[in-house]
């Protein structure tokens, strides 16, 4: 399948700005989804509101573009309606984690089969970058004039907990490893999650000395540690910042069983 | 699930759990409260995964937000609730309505505003029902009065609901709710089920009823269907900054079920012809039906549907009565429209019997407000 295949070409251009992360993970995304011979017309893309959650509309399948934060409700209700269709969800940190967090944390907990990829840009992007729930500490945006006084959400380690049978986090720098994961978790049966620390080079980088898509991909790469590194160093992980790091890798690989299966549900309709 | 056809002793909230699965409901997500619970706990226990799927959820809106999914997935699927989960659900019935997706609300209505009365009756949501969401856009609401309604009118509200890709509601009450009855379940129902994209038909009942209402495409076959609650065209294009898709897509979700009115509406007339009419609904005609039974100078028109609003009904009545008493148990919310279509249509008063705090009006109070009029 091509590129163009997979993606509508009829709707570009696209809303996304240049040097946006949303880019490369489309790109890892098709990949993965190509080399696993996954079928469009057995898959449906659900998203919410803001840049990520847009996804779901340029490709070449069933989707459905929600209410903020809550797609992960809606792919709930569509996977035990129809359990023959592979669900995806595409959500940004202000729609999964601030708006939608009680949503991920119990759709992480009842373990519907679904695959969330959360793009995680660390600001609220398409209404002009306000701070999000994971903008780290001291960083600017226009409603952190002074300075993000707030902490930022894990959202790896929240899906940790919340009991979600594939965590992964990797950002837009580690293509590789971010296709890699991406087709773990389609592969595997139960909520499966997915964060991208993706760059938003309009509206984070630019309030932040990183107005360069490259700045902040250098950004990236100097910040991230491997996880079984940072474990070694006792890092806390529901800061995701502390110490400046970002920490990635797998978090967490399981097979708890899912729901559909707990509650032997077959096909309707 | 097929319903056994027979008479039953029952809970108005248990007739509405046998109305959903007559109607064929294949997908209930519910969040616990009072005093709908019953609707959740009877839908559990028949929806075992196998017969279709229960679902609990964390609040309000993950239920109606799943029950939409589930609707695009191509089974008919419902939630049932009361003021406060109802009040958390507006944003996703506004995105039912901009989606055209079939979906069936019952919210069995408690005394508000806030968490007020959980355990008594109120008629307090039926503007919430008409304008909860922003944005404009028109839906089908029913006013059951009985157990036997609450089943009829279930089966209406999927019915209505499939048959013009709206969200459709049961506006029930604590009173009816959990009031106690006969309930006849006859041997055929007609149901209509989803109008599919790609698939004819030869039953009119499935055929799409106007021009104004799209076939349904289904998910998981082949359609590659885009759904948004966005400004769209017929194909699903974005189209937010156009003004003339936008004045298309919003006037037409509104015309398919103004249009429709008189195909949508039902209502009970008890002693037309009288000079003065009780116009009520729900729980709070209870009273009047009473009263319009044993005494000859007054009659009732009972409004089995609120939304869309059944001005003919109305306008009829008003054109042949001198005086309207409308009676319902809020503060005078769909008197203000009774009203305007009364007044219009010649009627020279009209006058209001408003009850809050829990209890239906009483014949007796009916009396005594008709006596105040100079009626008896």
């Amino acid at each position: 399948m091509e590129i163009f295949d997979f993606y509508r070409k009829d709707r570009w251009p696209h809303v996304f700005c240049p040097g946006c992360g949303n880019g490369a993970v489309m790109n890892c995304f098709y990949r993965a989804f190509n080399e696993l011979g996954l079928e469009l017309d057995k898959t449906a893309f659900v998203g919410g509101i803001g840049c990520s959650s847009r996804i779901p509309l340029y490709i070449n399948s069933d989707a459905l573009h929600t209410t903020h934060g809550r797609a992960i409700a809606f792919a709930t209700g569509l996977k035990l309606a129809k359990p023959e269709l592979k669900v995806v969800v595409f959500t940004g940190d202000g729609d999964l984690g601030a708006i939608g967090g009680n949503h991920f944390i119990n759709g992480c907990r009842r373990n519907v089969d679904m695959t969330v990829i959360c793009i995680n840009n660390n600001i609220y992007g398409m209404t002009g970058g306000q701070a999000s729930i994971t903008t780290p500490h001291e960083f600017l945006s226009t409603t952190t004039p002074r300075g993000n006084k707030e902490y930022p959400f894990d959202l790896a380690e929240i899906a940790v907990a919340a009991g979600a049978n594939y965590v992964a986090r990797w950002t837009t720098r580690h293509v590789h490893e971010l296709t890699k994961s991406i087709k773990a978790a389609l592969q595997k049966k139960g909520f499966t999650f997915v964060e991208v620390v993706a760059q938003c080079p309009t509206n984070f980088g630019r309030r932040n000395r990183m107005a360069d898509p490259t700045q902040m991909l250098e950004w990236m790469r100097e910040s991230s540690i491997r996880r079984d590194k940072a474990k070694a160093n006792a890092v806390d992980h529901v800061d995701l910042n502390l110490e400046g790091k970002i920490t990635v890798g797998e978090f967490v690989d399981r097979n708890r069983e899912c729901y559909e299966e707990l509650i032997g549900v077959s096909k309707h309709g | 699930m097929k319903v056994a056809p027979g008479e039953f002793f029952l809970q108005g909230n248990e007739a509405c759990v046998q109305g959903a699965l007559a109607s064929g409901v294949r997908f209930f997500a519910g969040y616990p409260i009072t005093p709908s619970t019953e609707i959740a706990e009877g839908l559990a226990a028949k929806l075992d995964g196998k017969e279709g799927v229960f679902l609990q959820m964390e609040d309000e809106i993950a239920c109606i937000s799943a029950v939409i999914g589930a609707s695009w997935g191509g089974v008919k699927s419902m939630t049932a609730t009361s003021g406060p989960g109802f009040s958390l659900m507006q944003e996703a019935i506004g995105y039912a309505a901009m989606s055209e997706t079939p979906i069936v609300i019952v919210d069995v209505m408690r005394g508000g505003p806030s968490t007020g009365q959980p355990t008594r009756a109120s008629q307090g949501d039926v503007m919430q029902t008409r304008y909860g969401s922003h944005g404009d856009y028109q839906v089908i609401a029913f006013a059951p009065a009985s157990v036997q309604e609450m089943f009829d009118l279930t089966v209406a509200a999927f019915n209505y609901s499939e048959k013009y890709r709206v969200p459709a509601f049961l506006l029930s009450d604590a009173e009816v709710g959990h009031m106690r009855g006969l309930l006849t379940i006859p041997d055929k129902l007609d149901i209509i089920g989803r109008k599919e994209k790609g698939i004819r038909r030869s039953d009119e009942a499935y055929d799409v009823p106007d021009e104004l209402v799209r076939p349904f495409p289904v998910f998981g076959k082949g359609h590659r269907t885009m759904v948004t609650g966005m400004t769209h065209t017929d194909n699903s294009w974005i189209e937010p900054e156009d003004v003339k898709v936008h004045q298309e897509l919003v006037k037409r979700l509104s015309e398919k079920v103004l249009r429709n009115r008189k195909d949508i509406n039902k209502w009970e007339l008890m002693c037309p012809g009288s000079k003065t009419m009780i116009v009520s609904y729900g729980s709070a005609a209870l009273g009047a039906k009473e009263v319009a039974a044993s005494d000859d100078k007054v009659g009732l028109l009972r409004l089995k549907s609120l939304w869309p609003f059944p001005e003919e009904p109305i306008a009829e009545v008003a054109r042949n009565c001198d005086r309207i008493l409308v009676s319902e148990m809020n503060l005078g919310m769909m008197y203000s429209e009774i009203k305007r279509v009364a007044l219009e249509n010649g009627c020279k008063k009209v006058e209001l019997l408003s009850k809050i705090g829990g209890d239906p009006p009483t014949p007796s109070e009916f009396r005594h407000k008709l006596r105040e009029m100079g009626v008896i």
